[in-house]
Formats: structure tokens, sequence, C-alpha cells
């Protein structure tokens, strides 16, 4: 075809199609509504800042030392003792999940304390790993403070060898939230970009109205960009409908420029569209659009990009996976942008990273559109 | 032909009918079992919150003999990848914002000074925010390390009880393998996904392509229309949930240690409470696509307040009364008291009469939006 592009077509289709957008209702919701929802339930339910473990206590001991170190847990900032009994009683709760840890402070412990020794029990609920190394450490941390404390109100407390003191750059007080939210926005992002445009234009597929569409003038290059510019405009808007809820409900700190955050946003918009695009293209039916959306856009964004799992702890076929999901490269600096400030250096190659794959995205999905017209 | 007969053959002919609108797309068929396969495997090797294989950086003014103890104990720690050595500040800053280090150790000059005289040596580590909570968790090793250090400086042995310490043991799991804790708790992710997909489409796939008058007009009884819905999803995640106890058992070695009858009998009313779930949302939703989007919105949500990406007990109080809502909480639990814990069958009673529960409700629900959509 060597018909140039035609600006008043391309107006008069992208008017098309954001009245399409604009008079389902539903897209508005999905847009304005959905993001709000996932961002507050992200922001509240996602902390893993552990608060306070439910705990059993077993004291066999009578003795003024297990006593006093009884108290020290049931007074630690970091358990709750719901419970205190035998030994048997508590791991059968163990069992139903109302416990997270036992505590046992053997027979014999004030003795044993006496002498600057006594040894007690942590018996952790081993089936949620995170919980039980968080119980084990905060056990031994409680009885070591105790012993400290009562060392050195007998006088004699020997100064540690070696401090390690922990200094978080920032996010100095380590609130998991500040680096949850700005991930949440990037699957807010994709849910936009990849989920919703899969989807509608599945359905076009379905419907058969991609090929009315076809039989017009319309270049394949102009009917791509009035497909996919409704969309980036409503990924923006939704991006910085989160970003002013992350500020203002979550008080997460913003220290770079809005300018290097439209930019990310833009090129990671770009890819998600395109593959987005490029699924619709390939499905053409908005079953297994959906499916295959939810299985490579957005599960990967979630669970592969780095945003709730460490990335360099995977087996290494997975970090090999990871490499391919696009949202991988969005995270980190929409991360940075958010609590670090503008580092260009970091931006840019993620940046053309992303690009790279919205092109390829997009040439898939000119090919296959291309070869089932004709 | 009594009226039971007539009923059955009516409810037969419709469950017919559903399997093959599910089944008919040979694409669908694959992406029915496919994908929650690989979403087992891939997501079992990822999703792990251990923190491994990272980078440390090292910045020594001192090079003393403390110094050098220290950085040989971190170099042979498990959890460490390599150690990357750094000439200065900018240098320590420029790896901590290229996040080419997780934490970066500064050694003072009077570091093997202070060891020497028995003072307090003083190690300063720097991580990175944006990633705290691994940073956390790094910073609890190399706090380890530091003691360790400080022992054997002393001429100790490595955790020398001293005044006493703690005994640990981590029932059902005890290496702490997080493997064993991911796999159960997937069981419910990846079955309500696929019950959800395909009970959220069932009625308004009808109403798209225009055949919900056509089953209103039908000489069919509403229980027999939803029984009809009921099914195809019911038996995909059956056999779905078949193919993970296979998977989990043979291929990643994970043992079931309740009973396998308890194992079906949870899925069961799991799956029912999420049947309820898809075909109330599809009975509001005029377009698949609201469908769709009807189902994803619950879905995460669900998955988020079950516990499994994050506890429950860290929420703040009114959402873990919402989450006392979610069949996935519950399902969660069981699965993994039935996976690591030999779950007795009270304690999986106790969780799934919720489940019962949820499923009446949302089960009554669908069925009155159904008839109000029929009349």
């Amino acid at each position: 075809m060597s018909t140039p592009i035609s600006p008043r077509r391309l107006r008069a289709m992208i008017v098309k199609e954001s009245l399409q957008i604009l008079r389902d209702p539903s897209t508005i919701l999905i847009a304005f509504v959905l993001p709000i929802v996932l961002l507050l339930i992200f922001g509240y339910a996602l902390n893993l800042d552990t608060g306070r473990t439910r705990i059993g206590l077993a004291q066999q001991d009578g003795g003024e030392a297990a006593a006093s170190l009884a108290l020290a847990y049931r007074n630690s900032r970091w358990f709750t003792v719901v419970e205190s009994g035998a030994v048997p009683a508590l791991k059968d709760d163990l069992v139903a999940g109302t416990l997270r840890g036992i505590i046992v402070i053997p027979q014999d412990f004030s003795r044993q304390a006496i002498a600057g020794k006594g040894t007690i029990e942590a018996i952790t609920d081993g089936s949620v790993p995170n919980n039980a190394a968080f119980v084990a450490t905060y056990a031994e941390g409680v009885r070591r403070e105790w012993a400290l404390d009562r060392a050195a109100e007998r006088g004699h407390q020997p100064p540690p060898p070696i401090d390690l003191e922990l200094r978080n750059w920032f996010n100095p007080g380590s609130i998991s939230r500040h680096f949850l939210v700005p991930g949440a926005i990037a699957i807010v992002m994709t849910i936009i970009g990849s989920l919703l445009t899969a989807l509608v234009v599945a359905r076009e597929w379905e419907r058969g109205t991609m090929e009315a569409i076809m039989a017009t003038p319309l270049l394949m290059g102009e009917l791509i960009a009035t497909k996919v510019l409704p969309y980036y405009v409503l990924g923006l808007g939704a991006m910085t409908v989160c970003t002013v809820v992350s500020l203002v409900l979550f008080q997460v700190p913003f220290q770079g420029s809005a300018l290097a955050l439209f930019a990310i946003a833009s090129c990671y918009l770009f890819c998600a569209l395109g593959q987005g695009l490029m699924i619709s293209a390939l499905a053409r039916n908005q079953f297994v659009a959906s499916q295959i959306a939810l299985l490579t856009a957005f599960l990967p964004s979630l669970l592969l990009s780095g945003f709730i799992y460490e990335i360099s702890s995977a087996p290494l076929w997975v970090q090999m996976v990871t490499r391919i999901v696009p949202a991988r490269y969005l995270i980190p600096s929409l991360q940075t942008v958010f609590l670090a400030g503008d580092d260009w250096g970091l931006f840019l190659p993620n940046m053309a990273v992303m690009l790279l794959f919205g092109a390829g995205f997009f040439a898939i999905t000119v090919r296959a559109t291309k070869r089932r017209v004709a | 032909m009594n009226k039971w007969q007539a009923s059955f053959t009516r409810c037969w002919a419709m469950i017919v009918k559903e399997m093959w609108a599910v089944l008919r797309d040979p694409r669908a068929r694959l992406i029915l079992v496919v994908p929650p396969i690989l979403q087992l495997v891939l997501f079992a090797s990822a999703a792990t919150l251990e923190v491994t294989n990272v980078d440390i950086g090292i910045l020594d003014h001192d090079n003393g003999p403390a110094a050098r103890e220290f950085i040989q104990q971190l170099a042979g720690a498990r959890n460490i990848h390599a150690l990357v050595p750094l000439a200065s500040e900018d240098d320590l800053a420029h790896a901590i914002d290229r996040r080419r280090v997780l934490c970066a150790i500064v050694l003072g000059p009077q570091f093997s000074r202070d060891a020497a005289a028995h003072r307090t040596a003083t190690a300063l580590a720097i991580c990175d925010g944006r990633r705290s909570n691994s940073a956390q968790i790094m910073g609890g090793y190399l706090a380890q390390i530091a003691t360790n250090t400080g022992a054997a400086l002393r001429g100790l042995p490595p955790d020398a009880p001293g005044n006493g310490g703690t005994i640990t043991r981590h029932m059902f799991n005890p290496n702490l393998d997080f493997l064993h804790f991911v796999l159960p708790a997937l069981v419910a992710t990846v079955a309500s996904i696929s019950a959800l997909s395909v009970s959220g489409q069932s009625v308004a796939r009808e109403r798209e392509l225009g055949s919900f008058d056509q089953l209103m007009v039908a000489p069919l009884r509403l229980p027999e229309i939803l029984i009809g819905k009921m099914t195809p999803p019911l038996l995909v995640g059956l056999f779905n949930a078949t193919l993970y106890l296979v998977v989990i058992t043979q291929l990643f070695g994970v043992p079931l240690t309740g009973s396998v009858f308890a194992y079906y009998f949870a899925t069961l009313f799991y799956l029912t409470a999420n049947i309820g779930i898809g075909i109330t949302l599809s009975s509001v939703a005029q377009t698949q696509q609201q469908a769709f989007l009807g189902v994803f919105l619950v879905t995460v949500p669900m998955s988020l307040l079950s516990g499994f990406s994050a506890p429950v007990d860290n929420m703040p109080h009114w959402l873990q009364i919402v989450a006392l809502a979610d069949p996935q909480m519950y399902m969660v639990d069981v699965m993994e008291g039935l996976f690591l814990k030999a779950m007795p069958f009270a304690a999986v009673l106790a969780n799934v009469w919720p489940l019962m529960a949820i499923s009446a409700v949302t089960l009554t629900v669908a069925t009155l939006l159904f008839r109000s959509r029929m009349e």
C-alpha cells in the first residue's frame, strides 16, 4: 500500500474508538475504580512487616527464672501468648493453625539459669516457613535479651565483640508498603495495558467487526495506532490516579520527577499494549485471550518480576524466564523513581528493553493480522 | 416416565450441552489443563521469600586481621553469592543505586584495633530499602555472621551457648523448604482461577451470543439449568485437583500426609463456593468482557487475602474480617494441613463448614439473580 497516513482518517478513528470506550461504563469502572480497589488491597493486605505472632507457652518449670522468662514472652512486642499448657495440647493447635509456635521452658530451667546456662525450646509451624523462621529468630532474641538483662543486673555483661549496625537507604523505616505500592502500580498498568486490550480487541475479532474495519481504506499502522492510543491515555490516567492515592493515602515518598515517571510509564504501556494486541490477534476468542493474558501478562508481572519475590533467589531456569517478563524492567525503575529519585543511568537501559519488547509484540501483531485476513 | 426420571433426563441434556460449550474449542480444552500445570510448576519455583544468591559490597577501610576474618566468614556464607570489593563511598552509593548489591558492609579504620583491644568493633551495613523485605532478611543473616565472627575472634566455637540458648524444632517442614509451603497453597489459588474463569463465562456467554433467550423458553426448570451450569467448572476443578495431587506428590515429592477423602471433600466445597461467585458475577455482567473483569476483580483480592502472599495476622483488623468471607483463606489452611501436618478430619471440617456456608450464600444469590434475569 502506498497511500500516506491520513491525519483526518486517523482522527476520525481515534474519536470512534474513544467514544466506544466512554460509552461502555464498565470500561471507565475498570480504568479508574479497579485500580484504586487493587491498590487499596495491595497496600493493606500485602504487609510483609510481621506484627505479633500467636504463640503458646509450655512452662514446665516452676522456678523464679522460668516465671521471669515467661513474663518476658508475655510482654514481648513480637508475640502474643494466646495459650499456655502442656505441649501435646499446644501441638494440636499448631496443626489446627491457631498457633504459629510453641515456646517450651523445660524442667530444670531455673536451676540451669542460675549457673548462667538454661536452654529453652522453640517449636514452630514449618508449614509457613517465613513465620517459622521469624518465631525461631525472635524466640531466641527475647531469651537473649532477658539473659543479658539478668546478667547486667548482677553486674557482669561482656560487650559483644562485633556490633553490626543496619541502615536502610531510601526506606529508613523499612516499611514494606513503600516498595510494594509502586509495584502495585506496575500491576495496574499491566491490567489496563495487556488484559483489557487483549479482551476488547479479541471481542472485535470474535464479532467480526475487525474484518469490517480492515475492509476500510485504513492502513495497518493507523489501525493499530487507533486501537492503542485510547488505551494508552486510559493507562496513563489510571497510573496518575494510583500515584495520587499512593502519595496521599499510603504516604509513599516521591523523590523523583513526574517527567521520569511519565517516561517510564509510557515505555511500559507501549510494551503492555503491544502484548495485549498480540494476544488478541493470536487468540481471536475472548475466553482464550483472557486466559492467555492472565497467564502470560498478569501472573508473571505479579510473581516473576521481583515485585514480591526476589529474582536472584529463584532457580536459574526461572531467572532466565524472568528476563522475558516486561514488568521485570519496570518495577526497579518505578521503585527508584518513588523512593530514591531520578537515576537515568538505571532508567534508560530498562526503558530501552521495554521499547524493544513492545516493538517485537507489535511486529508479531502486524504479521498475525495480515496473515489471518489474507 | 415419572417426574424424577424426566427431570434427570433434562438435567443430563443440559450437562452435556454445557460440557460441549466449554470443551468444543480445542484451544479452550488446552487452556483448561496446560496453564494450571504451568502455573503450578513455574510459580512454585519462583515464589520464595528466602534470600539467596545475593551480592554484598565490602568497603574495607581497615584491612586488619579482624576485617579479614569477617570478610572470610561472609565469603563462606551460604546465602551470599559474591562479595563485591568497593573502593570508596561513591563507589558504594553507585553499587546500591544501580542495584548491583543488596547490602554493603563498611568496616571503619578502627575495626581491627577495637577487636584486638576487646572493645566492641562496629561495622555498618547499608541496605537497599527499595527491597526492604529482602534487605531485612539479609540483615538478619549478616548479624548472625557478625556474631559468629566475634566468637571466632575471641576463640570461641561458632554458636557457643554462653549463657543458654534456644533449640529450634520446625515441625511439619524441618528444613523450612519454601516449596512445601507454596505447592499446597497454589492448589487453592489455581483451582479458584480455573473454576471462576469457567463459571464466570457461563451465563454471560449465552447472553452475548443471544442463546440466553432460547434457554429461557426451553422446557428446563431453574435448578436444572443451574446444575447444568455448575457441572463443567466442577468437573474441570476436580480434574485439575487430581492432576495437582499427582504432580505434587509424585513430581515434587511432597507427600499428602492427610487423607485423600478429606482432600476431595474440601476441594468439592471449595469449588462450589467459587462457582457460586462465578455464576453470580456472570449473571450480573452484560457481556463476557464484563464477566471476565468481574472474575478478575474478585480473584486478585481473594488470593491476596488468603494468607498465601502475606500472613492474615499482619493485615489491619477490618481487613481480617473481610478475609473471613474469602473461601481461599480456609482452603489454604486445609491444603497446608493436609499436605504437611496430617490434619485430622475434625480440623479439616472446622475449615470446610465456612466453605459450605459461603457456597450456600453464593449459590442462593446466583439463583436469585439468574431468576431475575429470566423474568
